[in-house]
């Protein structure tokens, strides 16, 4: 996925550096070394509540990019106005009006997944992640840098819910984006042969045992302690 | 003067204004598609409980309402069974969640009636709409009845707000399909309806009104017991003319 976000960057706009080597970090960073949910640990809810299938977690996760991305712009566009007294009011108005544009395209586009994901959209406003990168980031940077760090983030963000979700539904449900696996392999070996789903893995708690183990696992990899 | 106190309440008033307007102007914009997406799952609703969640899932939205065209027709009732005539009156635009809140006598009842294509004459079930609360928000189905007016030939249920996991495993066709089969009437002729009991996994196949529950879903459960409960109760009349009509055309 990364891959394909600076190649577009790459297509759109080859010359003034855009590509800088600081550049480039603010995207890469936050899919392993600093990713927000294994190391700093936000977003936790959405990554539990919505991952027991791929399909709708793959709508979550555009919708999350959509709504970082976008967030980040807007605000960076408007850093210099913002009265820091109200700054998180504002912020939230923005992050808010956004989530509440994804929740209505869906509701027009895809009712389904609109009924499926139905409050789960709505809680991307109260997503830290979202909030995190506006105060953190947007707020002091060009529009250009924060597009590229809300990117960044909601990438890191995506893919770890999407892992989570494929491993959720494929040990859960026994298929993987509704491909029924298990009922496939089973058939191969023989018509006595039935292999079984863990229900355990479509409760919430699938959840925090898979992402304790990728986290565990990147952790070993990386060395990464906690201060 | 950025931060004197009239910079903020105008910057505050803008903001709101702008964002105000956005939202306004894109619920205009796409409502033509959202109340399109509306009905459609409403007519889904409607076929899932007469034909299967395969079937159905493989239809496009094009298909969806060829068939429904081709197969539903649809009446109002009031609570006596008579048919209602008023002008304007469509079952289609009967909002049950509406009616919901109005004393039984006076709701408008919808029944869908789904027969051969084409063919509005060769019965093959009706379909109730019903209409409760469960544990956080509404809830809502449809309920199949076979010809013989006795036998639920299937079941889709809906919900606004239930847990997922728990009671919103009612949309599941798992938990559905346990209604398949189920009588409505005991041996005396008394709507007894279908009660979905507590505890998850034991064995009802021998008792034609009960079915296994959801664990951990009480609740939900009991709403939707009541919900099937009260419909089939108001539908009644018009479920009792329906078979003593059916059993004249018997003989």
């Amino acid at each position: 996925m990364s891959a394909e976000t600076i190649e577009k960057v790459i297509d759109t706009k080859p010359a003034e550096g855009l590509l800088s080597k600081r550049r480039k970090k603010l995207v890469t960073d936050p899919l392993i070394d600093d990713n927000p949910i294994t190391i700093q640990v936000l977003g936790i809810c959405s990554a539990l509540a919505v991952t027991t299938q791929m399909k709708p977690t793959l709508v979550m996760a555009i919708s999350v990019i959509f709504v970082i991305a976008l967030s980040n712009v807007v605000i960076s566009l408007m850093r210099n106005t913002i009265p820091s007294r109200v700054r998180i009011i504002v912020q939230l108005a923005v992050v808010a009006t956004l989530v509440t544009l994804v929740s209505e395209l869906l509701k027009a586009f895809s009712y389904d997944m609109y009924k499926e994901l139905s409050v789960f959209i709505g809680l991307i406003i109260t997503n830290c992640i979202v909030m995190g990168r506006l105060e953190a980031f947007a707020l002091g940077n060009k529009p250009y840098d924060s597009l590229l760090d809300g990117l960044g983030s909601a990438l890191g963000y995506s893919w770890i819910i999407l892992a989570v979700a494929f491993f959720r539904e494929l040990l859960g449900s026994g298929s993987v984006f509704g491909y029924p696996v298990y009922a496939n392999i089973s058939s191969l070996i023989g018509d006595d042969f039935k292999l079984a789903t863990n229900g355990l893995m479509v409760s919430p708690v699938g959840a925090f045992i898979i992402l304790g183990l990728i986290v565990w696992v990147q952790r070993t990899k990386t060395g990464y302690v906690e201060h | 003067m950025q931060q004197s106190n009239t910079y903020v309440i105008v910057f505050s008033a803008v903001l709101t204004v702008v964002l105000g307007l956005l939202l306004s102007g894109s619920a205009q914009f796409l409502a033509p598609w959202q109340q399109e997406a509306i009905a459609l799952d409403k007519k889904k609703q409607i076929l899932g409980a007469v034909i299967s969640g395969e079937e159905l899932d493989a239809m496009t939205p094009e298909q969806i309402n060829e068939f429904y065209g081709a197969n539903i027709s649809a009446t109002v009732v009031d609570i006596n069974g008579q048919e209602v005539t008023d002008q304007g009156v469509t079952a289609e635009k009967v909002e049950v969640a509406k009616f919901y809140k109005k004393p039984a006598e006076e709701r408008q009842y919808p029944v869908y009636i789904y027969h051969e294509a084409g063919d509005p004459s060769s019965v093959k079930s009706y379909v109730f709409p019903v209409y409760g609360a469960g544990l956080w928000d509404a809830i809502w189905g449809y309920v199949a009845l076979d010809t013989d007016m006795n036998t639920i030939g299937g079941i889709t249920l809906a919900h606004a707000g239930e847990t997922p996991g728990l009671g919103a495993r009612i949309t599941e066709p798992g938990v559905q399909a346990r209604y398949v089969g189920k009588k409505i009437f005991d041996e005396k002729g008394e709507l007894v309806a279908v009660e979905m009991k507590k505890g998850e996994g034991k064995d009802y196949s021998d008792n034609p009104h009960e079915v296994d529950g959801m664990s951990g879903a009480t609740i939900t459960a009991n709403g939707v017991n009541a919900m099937i409960s009260n419909y089939l109760q108001h539908y009644n009349a018009y479920i009792k003319s329906k078979s003593t009509a059916q059993a004249v055309a018997g003989l």
